[in-house]
């Protein structure tokens, strides 16, 4: 059940209960081409990924990039005493970057879903909105708020102006331009969801709830916010997971430094750098195995009431 | 009970060469059979260390060629056709296909290396790569010996240029172009300017210092400045000595910026002010945003590199290709390039050929460096693989704050 979150619907209904059984043949013919594509494209290259994370280096002759398959299980070991701080970070800035797009998000899918209705033309427009900065490059989007934070930037000078920023301080390379930019570029994934929900919100009920006495924020509290939780846990784990692995705003080339590095920048430096192919599959194996640990017992909970 | 193996060597090879190239086959079809495991075995380069063998040349009945290179890295005019190369192929009748498929020594390695293990074609049959991923080609035995009877005119690579530690004599590889990694500043800024490596570690440049991500380059620099000389046998401790200075300078932000070819953004931008730079980027940029930058070999010496051109092993057009380097060794070509390019070339009397195209660039130092010049720079050693994956790997760590 907790997958229907991903669906975004407050109205789902488990429909194959009423389905008649001995359509089981034509069922599992009709599974087989996603089956076939599922294991092709997914079990492959993941049995794959799991057989380089174990080997070895060549012990006839050593040579950069060059391992033999091996069970080799200390690479974890490694890989995590290594790293440890950097995966730990990951989830940190992707935590702060789904909290701070849910706040920026669940206003604006409210606005868009609620109080447009009644004005389809500037719904839409708005929707569009959300969606325009998908016309441009993420990479280049990227790269222009690295421009607008720069040194000599309007934005460092005016901070410093205000004195909330020291003369010697800077906003590219630091923490909050990381958190920035994984925030920024993910708010469209949180508000799509979000709206979603809320568009099909019945607003009879928001109208029932007041009928009793209910104050404005507690309807708000006990209806709305219920009924677009499959929104936002959708939105939320659209967000949480890509940017935990993400490796584009926390590189060096974009918004981050040598002390912002991500889990995802680990990986590409062991993988494309040092050609170190066990050490960055073992990495993405650990981050896989922490981030199926963390969404599965977030969806579990949030699919029952103890969330509110 | 098989058939005994014929007694002509020619044939005998060919039948052993059939036998191994069935077998593989056979494990493939076995691999596949075997479920995902297996195949994703299969696919995957094959663990042995034997070096491959060089592919048949079929330069005489087949006239094409392959070229990777990196991006602007060739006379290009405003229609975005390569007039010297235009002139090659109306001279010769090679129909070249020009690849801007080089962007990273290590990204494009890391696409090419399973075809090159087993001896297969890699979509080029000329590629040019730094000094050290040519080291590494030579040494696993990925490129095939170039025939100096094709290129008559390699007498006219520079001195310096002949016995690289990584290939003394020049078998198996010629540079292309070269550049220096050195000093750069603001001019606006910065009037003062740097005189050497430790005058970036001043404390009024703290946060505004950017290094390349290139190893060699940055700490060849650093090692340089603390009067080791990068060319020469230099030990472990030497290497750690100088990154440790890196470390220093990252950790406590001095160092802002570390990166490969995007370090002219931050320039431009003035993020950073002073830097590790390479010579002909700061031409580039003056010629681009006006003229702010200087660059500058500082005083302990600075590092020269060159991309090579290499024939992989399984190209199948080498005399082509050997036709193609010939070529671009005649003064006058390589003269026309580099008024293009902005780089290091390594060809004698290209320097008397660009007088008549234009005898500024011909006094240019970033271009056509004197003897002055080159005695003040060196090039990076060749590494060991053990060498090689310790030195990145640290220097790697730096880079991830680990």
């Amino acid at each position: 059940m907790a997958f229907g979150a991903f669906g975004g619907s407050p109205a789902t209904t488990p429909a194959s209960d009423a389905a008649p059984r001995r359509g089981g043949l034509i069922a599992l013919f009709l599974l087989l081409p996603g089956a076939a594509y599922l294991s092709l494209f997914f079990l492959v290259p993941l049995v794959s990924l799991i057989l380089t994370s174990f080997q070895a280096v060549d012990p006839n002759a050593f040579e950069i990039g060059k391992f033999v398959y091996a069970f080799q299980w200390q690479n974890y070991v490694d890989v995590v005493t290594t790293y440890w701080p950097h995966i730990l970070r990951s989830f940190g800035y992707a935590a702060l970057a789904t909290v701070l797009a849910l706040l920026f998000s669940y206003p604006l899918a409210y606005v868009i879903g609620v109080k447009l209705r009644r004005f389809p033309l500037l719904q839409a427009l708005a929707l569009t909105l959300v969606i325009a900065p998908f016309f441009i490059s993420f990479l280049l989007r990227t790269l222009a708020w690295k421009q607008i934070f720069s040194d000599e930037g309007v934005v460092v000078t005016a901070l410093q102006a205000l004195s909330l920023l020291g003369p010697a301080d800077h906003l590219t390379g630091t923490p909050f331009s990381v958190i920035f930019g994984l925030t920024y570029n993910f708010i469209p994934f949180m508000t799509l969801p979000i709206y979603t929900s809320l568009e099909r919100l019945d607003l009879r009920y928001v109208e029932a709830g007041g009928d009793l006495y209910a104050s404005p924020a507690s309807t708000f509290l006990r209806v709305t916010l219920p009924l677009s939780l499959p929104g936002v846990v959708s939105g939320t784990l659209l967000t949480f997971i890509p940017a935990s692995g993400d490796y584009i705003n926390a590189s060096r080339d974009f918004l981050g430094s040598t002390d912002t590095a991500m889990i995802g920048n680990v990986i590409e430096a062991n993988f494309l750098q040092l050609q170190n192919y066990p050490a960055a599959a073992a990495l993405s194996i650990v981050l896989m195995a922490v981030i199926l640990v963390l969404v599965g017992a977030y969806v579990r909970r949030s699919g029952t009431e103890d969330l509110l | 009970m098989p058939r005994p193996l014929p007694d002509d060597p020619m044939i005998r090879s060919l039948v052993l060469q059939a036998r191994r190239a069935q077998m593989s086959r056979r494990a493939v079809l076995a691999g596949a059979t075997g479920g995902a495991a297996a195949l994703a075995l299969a696919a995957c380069a094959p663990g042995g260390s034997t070096a491959p063998t060089a592919a048949p040349d079929e330069s005489d009945t087949d006239k094409t060629l392959r070229w990777a290179n990196w991006p602007a890295y060739l006379d290009e005019d405003d229609d975005g056709n390569h007039p010297t190369l235009d002139a090659f192929i109306a001279q010769t009748g090679i129909d070249v296909s020009y690849l801007v498929d080089v962007d990273d020594n290590n990204t494009y390695y890391g696409k090419v290396k399973d075809q090159l293990a087993l001896g297969q074609d890699i979509g080029a049959d000329t590629v040019c790569l730094t000094d050290w991923m040519v080291n590494r080609w030579i040494r696993l035995g990925y490129t095939q010996e170039l025939d100096d009877a094709n290129i008559p005119n390699k007498k006219n690579l520079a001195p310096e240029l002949v016995d690289v530690s990584f290939d003394p004599g020049r078998k198996f590889s010629l540079p292309w172009q070269g550049g220096f990694a050195g000093l750069a500043w603001n001019k606006e800024k910065v009037p003062a300017g740097l005189e050497s490596v430790s005058d970036l570690w001043k404390p009024e440049f703290k946060g505004r210092v950017g290094v390349l991500s290139e190893m060699r380059d940055t700490i060849g620099l650093i090692m340089s400045e603390q009067g080791v000389d990068i060319s020469g046998d230099f030990s472990e401790d030497q290497f750690q000595a100088a990154l440790d200075v890196f470390r220093q300078n990252v950790e406590s932000g001095q160092i802002r910026n570390v990166k490969g070819n995007s370090y002219l953004d931050d320039l431009t931008n003035e993020d950073t002010l002073v830097a590790i730079a390479w010579s002909g980027d700061i031409s580039v940029i003056n010629a681009e945003a006006g003229d702010k930058w200087q660059f500058a070999i500082p005083s302990g010496g600075g590092a020269l590199w060159n991309d090579n051109f290499l024939i992989p092993i399984g190209s199948t057009h080498k005399k082509n290709a050997e036709t193609l380097i010939d070529y671009y060794y005649q003064p006058e070509v390589a003269a026309e390039v580099a008024a293009w390019v902005n780089y290091i070339t390594p060809v004698v009397g290209a320097k008397e050929a660009m007088m008549d195209i234009d005898p500024e660039l011909a006094e240019d130092q970033g271009i056509f460096p004197d003897e002055e010049t080159l005695s003040k720079v060196k090039v990076f050693r060749a590494l060991s693989a053990a060498e090689e994956q310790s030195f990145s790997t640290a220097f790697q760590g730096v880079l991830l704050g680990a």
